[in-house]
């Protein structure tokens, strides 16, 4: 990628987010996609948008009618009336009225319109970016952090937002006065319109220089934008540890700059606003005064009437105000463009470990999961150097090793978070990357070492395992693993709110409910990561009674320091620097000399 | 959170005014602002007189000569009013961008002092939106609406004291007609700011969810719940596109109103106007005056309708960010708190502690008594939920007692100044909470001016010398909420962090728990050495964590239920040896 062309591979997907200065050939292709995005969204739209274009069209002829009747009634129905005939006026004044209903009404369907228009953009917008990112994989979120993601689907959004409520109207409205009263000039009189029209070379010029500097300036926003927002959720994630530590000061001093590098990209970008649109106002002021010379010596020269120039000069003045509502609507369409990039380029991201297109069904899985020649490594290590390793179905395995060994990445691979990198995991014999998401779910469960709630109720967060379940199976699930008694000692029972990341609950508290969301789940290779580091001896006993039964038919892989877990597995292994390097039952393991007979031995000494 | 605030009966803009101490500091821009927009209306005015002039003046003189003085005026004018243009921008750039980024950088400091059960009460996506989204609504305000919400009022004012002069019976009338659009304007205007607040806080809702799915993205994938996650943002977007369009409605009602508004009343001047003329009270001309004057005001009123929509929207982006900044802190310096002498190591003591979160629940703690002397190290134990944490959170004022106090050699804690206690007292979490920095950031974040050879010492104490062999050694940046690192490395250097400086108090909560048994070991036998000079309390699950205190403490019903030596608790109290007592049924069928 050095000094070879660019290719638009280069800076696919979310690559260029973190460059300042693009190469030129890179600018317009984010540009292109970010135009491509835009017309995607429009597209399904278009006829309504015909539609709100014939409305808008319409509504301006009805809303120039006004001052036009009113120019006709003092000069015919007043005399008129004078005169002693009202009707005249009484005409005029039904036409004004009626003009202005429609006018009025006209406006009401445009704006309703055009409202709808864009919130089916923004909710079809938001949706797919949504959606999009629940594909990407583990390895996208690592590099991405959760702080852009979410000032992609706010913040950025939000700017398309603006160009949809405020862009489309003005724009519309404003092309058409400048079209028609441009076409007016010209017929008004073809050489004061020729001189007109002289301004235009130099407004494609200013609009061009504004182009050219206002795409990298609001790109710039909207990575200032998202390093707040990074910062921001960084801190009130984490703001026990923050207090605790006194990191506020600290924090104060990153968030300030932060802040003032925002305030400076906006400030770059509206800079080019405040030269542009005064630009505009001055070509439109010196092609007036041009306007007014050349006309007035074409009157004294008798070619033109003073009525003539009088009229011009009004026109004139309407012609350049809506430009400068095109300028504006230019800054939010750059503004929108920008926030588009960014949109389109997580859409771009490619899930590394996508869902097959011809997935090999499996209704039922048996639960053998086979581990064949597997080598992994997260960017720039080898956590796994080579592994083989065979779980028959049904059998209880338990995989206990040095923290850092790789066993949690062992499982996040059976789980298939990641692809290996060289060779495959199977499942009864259908390597992972064959298996639809659906299929793959269904027969794979794991409980993560960091046990996650959601925000909602104890009863939402259990049945988060299965979908569709009632209460009676919630229960049991529950009971079934010990959490019953404490949840219904909660002060709403199931129905307690367990705020947000389960902060209302209790460390093993939370361990307890994320198990029996599992536990609900009921699938054929259950994966626990350590699943109950954080809860007392009596509480750990009965979930492990529960496991006893819970694991008799089913495939299982428990991860656990202490070795009171290992006691009801089938099979122990023991795992070093990403290499398996014991294996057999619990009690040969024991009677050996290996590291588990040590490791039992320190164990069972630290016992009472 | 949820309901819009109840509209209160003084007009809901004076929401606005809190911006006002934010705009202070710039009111020489802004006063700029006003000055340059007003300016540019007048030299607005300067085209059609001087091409009035010029048509009575050099055109029917023939008189090419004195064509140049007069185009050479309206060149100047044409000239000035961009120049003013430029001028009320840029000012109006500086204050808007200015404003926005003191009141974000006010409303983060406020939030990073609120106590944290504010923190675990409020959704995450609701403060994050007022940070963002509320924010770049009040910038656009003050950057454009205000502006010209001030300027079109005052050319509305100005024109209808012209009218009135020009012929007042016509200027009442006109005057009359704005009643029914300040009625109807009004209601439709409460409506607004009512939709506008349904509208912002489903913005937070969304941002929550979207936050939680990214956040916990690994449940969602572990457990293939994406359709579950999807449905409920779905649910949500879809709600705030119908709050959005009912918005949309009444700004579409508000915006017509203001339009038919002048129109209608032009068709009453020509009529009110022509029957003047026809009885002689006004001439012609005179109707053509007035006609002209009030075309002035189309565009201006047609705006104020939208104008005065955006300034409901803002007052009620201004509520939800007053919201947060009103909050109370409740947890912060008594007024004139010093700093005093705390011994080191010092003895913390417990003294009738009672604690209860706020709401239905009853008290998680009730009475505990409590003395850890000086350089002791005592276990707490008890059961899941039994209250272990809280208690520990009480001690660096993450929480304060609802009942009772907590000292450290006889001071109440809450007499210190927070920056002293929390330097006083370290902390492990149960769960370590890392962020997206260097290591040596995460392990010297509360001790900024650690040295080198403090940070080897903590990282040898905490057994994390691992950290030497990631890339870029003490200087790689682990992963958000250091998920690139193992379960045990993150908790080894939350405990590096915590044990950095010796610090005089140690608060350690199950600190062993993601550690295997050889390196719990190793862990524990330098920890040792450590807790020897220091004051310690540590919650422990397991046997091998309590033998590393002193005393163990048994925490039950919320209060200490029991006290001694590990023997001595094992021998003398069931309820601790169900606890802690691990007998092995591997031990039993093994040989
Ligand atoms: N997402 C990641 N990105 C980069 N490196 C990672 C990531 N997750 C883990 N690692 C590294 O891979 C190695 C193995 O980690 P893993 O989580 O598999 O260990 P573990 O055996 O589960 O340890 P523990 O018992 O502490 O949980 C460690 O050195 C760790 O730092
Ligand atoms: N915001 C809250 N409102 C009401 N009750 C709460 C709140 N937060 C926690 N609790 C309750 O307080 C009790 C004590 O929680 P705490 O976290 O102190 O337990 P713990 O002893 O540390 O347990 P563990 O060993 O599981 O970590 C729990 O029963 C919990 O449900
Ligand atoms: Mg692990
Ligand atoms: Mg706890």
């Amino acid at each position: 990628m050095t000094d070879s062309v660019p290719t638009g591979e280069d800076w696919r997907g979310v690559a260029t987010e973190d460059t300042d200065d693009l190469p030129p050939g890179a600018g317009i292709f984010l540009r292109d996609r970010s135009r491509r995005l835009l017309g995607e969204l429009l597209r399904p739209h278009r006829r309504s948008l015909w539609w709100l274009l014939a409305t808008v069209v319409a509504q301006n002829v009805a809303w120039l009618a006004g001052p036009l009747l009113i120019g006709v009634g003092i000069d015919v129905a007043v005399p008129a009336l004078v005169d002693g005939d009202a009707g005249p006026l009484v005409w005029i004044t039904l036409a004004m009225v009626g003009a202005a209903a429609l006018d009025t009404g006209l406006r009401f369907l445009f704006l309703t319109g055009s409202g709808r228009v864009g919130q089916a953009v923004l909710l079809t917008l938001r949706r797919r970016v949504f959606t999009h990112v629940q594909v990407l994989p583990l390895s996208f979120h690592e590099r991405y952090t959760s702080g852009r993601t979410i000032s992609r689907l706010t913040s950025d959004v939000e700017a398309l937002a603006e160009l949809l409520d405020e862009g489309l109207d003005g724009l519309i409205t404003a092309l058409f006065s400048v079209l028609g009263i441009g076409i007016v000039l010209v017929v008004l009189d073809p050489p004061l319109g020729l001189t007109a029209l002289l301004g235009f070379p130099a407004l494609f010029w200013v609009a061009r220089w504004f182009q050219r500097n206002s795409t990298a300036a609001y790109r710039r926003t909207r990575e200032t934008i998202a390093a707040l927002i990074v910062q921001f959720t960084e801190t009130f994630g984490g703001i026990r540890a923050v207090q605790a530590f006194r990191r506020e000061p600290r924090n104060d001093e990153l968030y300030a700059a932060l802040n003032e590098d925002n305030r400076q990209a906006h400030d770059r970008a509206f800079w080019l606003i405040a030269v542009f649109v005064p630009a505009v106002v001055l070509i439109g002021n010196l092609v007036t005064v041009a306007v007014l010379g050349y006309g007035a010596l074409r009157v004294m020269d008798g070619a033109l009437a003073v009525g003539t120039l009088v009229s011009f000069l009004l026109y004139l003045r309407r012609f350049f105000d809506p430009l400068q509502d095109i300028a504006m609507f230019y800054n939010s369409y750059q503004s929108a463009t920008a926030a588009l990039e960014k949109l389109s380029g997580v859409l771009e991201e490619r899930p590394t470990v996508p869902e097959p297109t011809d997935p090999v069904p499996l209704p039922a899985a048996a639960g053998e999961l086979v581990f064949d020649d597997v080598r992994f490594g997260y960017t720039g290590t080898t956590v796994l150097p080579g592994l083989q390793l065979t779980l028959p179905p049904g059998e209880t395995v338990a995989l206990v090793g040095t923290t850092g060994a790789g066993k949690s990445t062992l499982a996040r691979l059976a789980a298939r978070f990641y692809d290996p990198v060289e060779g495959e995991v199977r499942l009864d014999g259908v390597p992972l990357h064959r298996l639809s998401d659906a299929d793959l779910r269904r027969a794979v469960v794991m409980v993560t070492q960091e046990s996650f709630l959601f925000s909602g109720t104890v009863a939402d967060n259990i049945a988060f395992g299965r979908p569709g379940a009632d209460r009676a199976q919630i229960e049991d699930a529950a009971r079934a693993i010990g959490a019953h008694a404490f949840i219904t000692a909660l002060p709403d029972g199931y129905d307690t709110e367990v705020d947000k990341r389960g902060g209302r609950l209790s460390a093993g508290q939370r361990q307890l409910v994320g198990f029996a969301r599992a536990f609900l789940a009921d699938p054929a290779v259950l994966i626990l990561d350590e699943a109950t580091s954080s809860l007392d001896v009596p509480s750990e006993r009965l979930v492990q009674h529960a496991l006893r039964t819970l694991l008799a038919d089913r495939t299982a892989l428990i991860i656990a320091h202490r070795l009171s877990t290992v006691e009801i597995a089938d099979r122990v292994l023991v795992m070093e620097g990403g290499r398996i390097v014991e294996d057999g039952s619990p009690a040969e393991l024991v009677a050996g000399t290996g590291r588990f007979a040590a490791l039992h031995q320190a164990w069972a000494d630290s016992l009472v | 959170m949820d309901d819009a605030a109840a509209p209160d009966d003084r007009g809901r803009l004076s929401a606005l005014l809190r911006l006002w101490p934010y705009a202070r500091p710039y009111r020489g821009l802004i006063a700029v602002t006003f000055g340059a927009a007003l300016l540019a209306t007048l030299a607005q005015l300067a085209v059609p007189l001087i091409t009035a002039a010029l048509v009575d003046g050099p055109i029917a003189d023939g008189d090419r000569a004195a064509l140049v003085p007069l185009l050479g005026l309206a060149l100047l004018f044409g000239v000035a009013e961009a120049g003013l243009f430029f001028l009320r921008r840029w000012a109006m750039t500086r204050s808007c961008l200015a404003i926005e980024r003191d009141l974000r950088g006010a409303l983060y400091e406020r939030l990073q002092r609120l106590p944290v059960s504010f923190h675990d009460r409020w959704p995450s996506g609701q403060l994050l939106s007022r940070a963002s989204s509320d924010m770049s609504t009040v910038r656009r305000f003050v950057g454009f609406a205000a502006v010209f919400l001030a300027v079109n009022l005052i050319t509305c004012v100005v024109v209808a004291v012209l009218l009135l002069v020009t012929y007042w019976p016509l200027g009442i009338a006109v005057l009359l007609t704005t009643v029914p659009l300040t009625v109807l304007g009004q209601r439709w205007e409460r409506r607004y700011n009512v939709q506008s607040r349904r509208v912002q806080d489903e913005q937070g809702e969304l941002a929550t969810d979207v936050e939680e799915a990214v956040q916990g993205i690994r449940v969602v994938k572990s457990l293939g719940r994406r359709g579950l996650v999807f449905d409920r943002f779905d649910t949500k977007a879809r709600r705030l596109r119908r709050l959005e369009l009912d918005k949309v409605r009444t700004l579409a009602l508000l915006w017509c109103v203001f339009e038919l508004h002048p129109q209608v009343t032009l068709a009453l001047i020509l009529v009110g106007g022509a029957f003047a003329v026809s009885t002689g009270a006004l001439t012609v001309g005179g109707l053509v005056a007035f006609v002209a004057l009030f075309t002035v005001l189309l565009w201006p009123i047609l705006s104020l309708g939208w104008l005065f929509a955006f300034a409901q929207e803002t007052a009620s982006a201004c509520d939800r960010i007053g919201e947060l900044l009103d909050e109370p802190l409740t947890v912060t310096d008594r007024p004139g708190v010093v700093p005093r002498p705390v011994g080191s190591p010092a003895r913390l003591a417990f003294e009738g502690v009672g604690f209860r979160h706020p709401g239905p629940a009853g008290p998680v703690l009730a009475g505990v008594d409590l003395v850890v002397e000086p350089g002791e190290t005592v276990a707490l134990v008890g059961a899941t939920g039994s209250g272990k944490t809280t208690l520990t959170s009480l001690v660096g004022r993450l929480h304060d007692v609802t009942e009772g106090r907590v000292t450290l050699d006889g001071v109440d804690v809450r007499d210190l100044p927070l920056a002293q206690l929390r330097g006083i007292v370290s902390v492990a979490f149960e769960e370590a909470t890392l962020f997206s920095m260097s290591v040596r950031e995460n392990v010297t974040l509360g001790r900024r001016d650690a040295t080198a050879a403090d940070v080897d010492e903590a990282l040898r104490v905490a057994q994390a010398e691992f950290v030497h062999d990631l890339p870029w050694g003490l200087d790689t940046r682990i992963g958000e909420q250091g998920l690139s690192l193992s379960g045990g490395q993150r908790q080894r250097l939350a405990l590096a962090r915590a044990v950095l400086g010796r610090p005089s108090v140690l608060v350690l909560d199950d600190p062993l728990s993601a550690l295997d048994v050889h390196t719990e070991a190793l862990v524990e036998r330098a920890l040792r050495e450590v807790l020897a000079g220091t004051t310690a309390l540590v919650v422990a699950h397991r046997p091998s964590t309590v033998l590393l205190a002193d005393r163990v403490a048994l925490l039950d019903g919320g209060r200490i239920a029991a006290l001694g030596t590990h023997s001595e608790l094992l021998a003398g109290h069931p309820a601790y040896r169900d606890l802690l007592a691990q007998e092995s049924d591997l031990a039993e069928v093994l040989p």
